[in-house]
């Protein structure tokens, strides 16, 4: 309840706009208790009530000159949809929002607000900025209640035919806005299911499941085709995606999903894990309900999760929830470093994470029958600045100690997979090894009539970013459709 | 969804040996020798890989081959034809690299025969003299003898109790024919299980022979996403989905992928007395 004292303390305007000075403190947001839910994966947020909703949407002041817009990476028209939410036309305030995002059921939830629209926000100067995720939210989350809105018109067909590589989120957003276009769009995925790191790598407890296949439906419902299992680079090239099957353009988001392991001693021993191969097998693949389903995993006691991230913070916290008594965040920079969001990291703490900062890992160590037994760390200190412009954490000779744990997971970044590469020539490729484009805004790749976007450009990255890259390479790829025209380097 | 269109039942004895013949037409055109696909039973199943054992690309059908040893291969096992498989995702990993080598020796023991018929198949094709040694424990679980006569120029038999053919194993047939016999072999392929094909590399590494091994590791996705199927091979990690499934034989840290195999015996076995008790129920 830290969040709610805090959060009770805001409230003030800011000068320069001349609108009543609301007194309403940020509403926090109802969650369950955290000793209750770290045994549980029901989502840990529980979303505002509609007074809630009302009370935050009142403390937005309808500046005159929005700032917050600026900071979607999307460029969601907040003031309005606000504007909707105060007047209690919550569908329209839904449907301003999906002008510009497609999931704003999901981004309401897994969006870094406080670094985006939060934190350009007029009322974050003297205070809390308006609770602008948790209003979007909860528009989308009383539609999907309550009902009401309508699937989205496309607009008549263009007879143009294109494929996209990856039902994650920027692949979604592209084949909504295509089909708007009166594009007919068939989306590849390689997995059983729709929705990519939504799916795969985001926990029930953040994000249910069902959201994300509510979002899936609607564009199925447009004319969206999406066929499943379908890897391309394996079962079609991209070369015969457009030879054979006559598809016009292609589009590739197929992600950064290949794990990084740490390349030190021990780390092939049974217990370590990619974060992952950790989350597939528990939210994909719903092994937290073995045996009721099929896929296993191991319920381990003791489990060190190495990294900072967000997705370090979901594979603590899925470990927490299988059973682990210790379950530890192993960082090798300090908790001002920390790549997750705030909100995250205070979640993971309140239900019992423990986090060892200043720690790298070593070694790990195994037992005689080829199990994890330990974690050798060693303690950093922070040197100077390095590339990243983030103080280089640098090791404490002598300060070696084992953390005494049965399985140690892996979640420090992924890269791209190189089967794409293999199979399709004239595709370039950057030196880190993404996808090698015009531009982010134009999505276009070294190959006419191909574009890319998403984490398989940028390298991992956040959803709404994903997102923004689908809507510009839609953008894009209408643009190429009627002109033909391409760039060359 | 994927239709069974055709079931053999290769031995009865369990744990059972079946095969389904698949209609998945694009599967079937896009596979090449090695490959194998991914198969979810149901909506709760898990991923399960398998090697294409045989395809029919006019027909636009695949042959997959299992045994029915742990919960999901016992479930795969009471499909009947005409019902179909939930998902079929493939073919995935690296196609065996196919040439014209000369003499190429392949290995299939126990189920492992299977994966190495389409490699027998394509090394023939590709004018290679090919022998092949099959071995099984027992006469009773010996597969795809006439399909691997026909794909080879000449096929030898083992099996560990000397119910057919000769008594022994699939590395006494090759020391005999390589170190008796004198036969110039200038590549073997092996499949089988780890400890076989740990020791037919220890057959062929003194005499610099070059080996394939394919490997069958615990896979999750397969398509190069968890990881769960990393083995040593020459000092670094690779991902048997992506980076094989075929390796250098010689460079396969054996000892340490039986180690990971073994990772969920405890679980294998629970989700296999759960399934036993449910399919005695159900028939």
């Amino acid at each position: 309840m830290s969040e709610e004292k805090k959060e009770g303390q805001a409230g003030q305007g800011e000068g320069g706009q001349k609108q009543a000075k609301p007194k309403v403190p940020r509403q926090a947001m109802p969650e369950q208790d955290p000793h209750v839910r770290a045994k549980n994966f029901d989502e840990v947020t529980l979303g505002y009530t509609e007074e809630q909703a009302l009370l935050e949407a009142s403390r937005c002041l309808q500046c005159k000159k929005p700032f917050c817009t600026t900071g979607c990476p999307v460029g969601i028209d907040i003031k309005s949809f606000i504007g909707l939410i105060q007047s209690k036309d919550y569908l329209s305030a839904l449907a301003k929002i999906k002008e510009s995002s497609l999931l704003p059921a999901v981004c309401g939830r897994v969006c870094p607000q406080e670094m985006q629209c939060e934190k350009v926000c007029i009322l974050s100067k003297k205070g809390d900025s308006v609770a602008i995720g948790r209003l979007e939210r909860f528009v989308a989350d009383f539609q999907a209640k309550h009902g009401g809105g309508r699937i989205p018109k496309a607009a008549a067909p263009s007879g143009k035919k294109i494929a996209i590589v990856g039902a994650g989120p920027s692949g979604l957003t592209a084949a909504f806005d295509l089909t708007v276009m009166g594009h007919k769009v068939t989306v590849f995925e390689a997995l059983h299911k729709a929705g990519g790191v939504l799916v795969y790598g985001i926990p029930e407890f953040r994000l249910p499941k069902a959201i994300v296949e509510r979002e899936v439906k609607v564009l199925e419902q447009m004319g969206v085709e999406i066929k499943l299992n379908y890897v391309i680079g394996k079962i079609k090239t991209i070369d015969q995606l457009m030879s054979e099957d006559g598809f016009d353009a292609v589009y590739i988001c197929n992600g950064a999903g290949l794990p990084w392991f740490m390349g030190i001693p021990g780390e092939n021993l049974n217990g370590v894990y990619s974060a992952n191969e950790f989350l597939t097998r528990s939210n994909l693949m719903k092994a937290f309900r073995f045996p009721e389903y099929d896929t296993p995993i191991k319920r381990f006691k003791n489990v060190a999760v190495v990294g900072g991230g967000n997705v370090a913070m979901d594979a603590v916290r899925t470990a927490l929830r299988l059973g682990a008594d210790n379950a530890y965040i192993v960082y090798r920079r300090s908790k001002d470093e920390l790549p997750a969001r705030k909100e995250e990291v205070e979640h993971a703490m309140h239900e019992g994470v423990q986090f060892k900062l200043l720690v790298a890992p070593v070694k790990v160590l195994g037992n005689e029958q080829g199990w994890v037994k330990g974690l050798e760390c060693i303690e950093m200190e922070l040197g100077l600045p390095d590339d990243s412009g983030r103080r280089r954490p640098v090791a404490k000779p002598g300060s070696e100690f084992t953390l005494e744990v049965d399985a140690v997971v892996v979640s420090i970044g992924t890269s791209s997979n190189p089967l794409l590469f293999q199979t399709t020539p004239g595709l370039g490729q950057t030196k880190k090894g993404y996808i090698e484009v015009e531009n982010e805004e134009t999505c276009r790749t070294t190959k006419k009539g191909v574009f890319a976007g998403g984490d398989i450009v940028t390298g991992s990255a956040t959803v709404i970013l994903a997102m923004g890259a689908g809507r510009s390479a839609a953008k894009n790829i209408d643009q190429y459709l009627k002109t033909g025209e391409w760039w060359s380097r | 969804m994927y239709e069974i269109l055709k079931k053999t039942v290769w031995s009865a004895q369990e744990p059972r040996i079946t095969e389904f013949v698949l209609d998945a037409p694009e599967i079937a055109r896009a596979h090449k020798a090695g490959q194998f696909v991914i198969i979810i039973p149901r909506e709760s199943g898990e991923r399960i890989p398998l090697t294409i054992a045989d395809k029919d690309a006019e027909k636009g059908t695949i042959n997959i081959l299992f045994q029915e040893v742990g919960a999901s291969t016992m479930l795969l096992g009471s499909f009947k034809e005409g019902d179909k498989l939930m998902h079929v995702a493939g073919p995935l990993g690296k196609p065996t690299h196919v040439e014209k080598f000369g003499t190429v020796v392949c290995i299939g023991g126990g189920v492992g025969i299977a994966p190495v018929h389409p490699i027998a198949k394509a090394m023939k094709d590709a004018g290679n003299k090919v022998i092949s040694i099959l071995g099984a424990r027992t006469k009773d679980l010996l597969i795809y003898e006439d399909l691997m006569r026909k794909a080879s120029t000449e096929v030898r038999i083992t099996t560990d109790d000397g119910s057919y053919v000769k008594k022994g194993f699939v590395t006494d047939e090759l020391k005999q024919m390589i170190e008796v016999e004198k036969i110039p072999v200038d590549l073997v392929v092996v499949i089988g299980p780890p400890i076989m094909m740990k020791f037919v590399c220890k057959v062929t590494e003194p005499h610099r022979l070059k080996t394939f091994a394919s490997l069958n590791t615990i896979m999750v996705d397969g398509t190069g996403m968890c990881g769960a199927c990393r083995v040593t091979v020459g000092g670094k990690t690779k991902f048997v989905c992506v980076d094989g499934p075929e390796f250098d034989g010689h460079e396969v840290d054996y000892d340490e992928m039986m180690a990971r195999q073994r990772q969920y015996l405890p679980e294998e076995k629970q989700a296999a007395d759960i399934c036993r008790k449910k399919l005695c129920h159900s028939a």
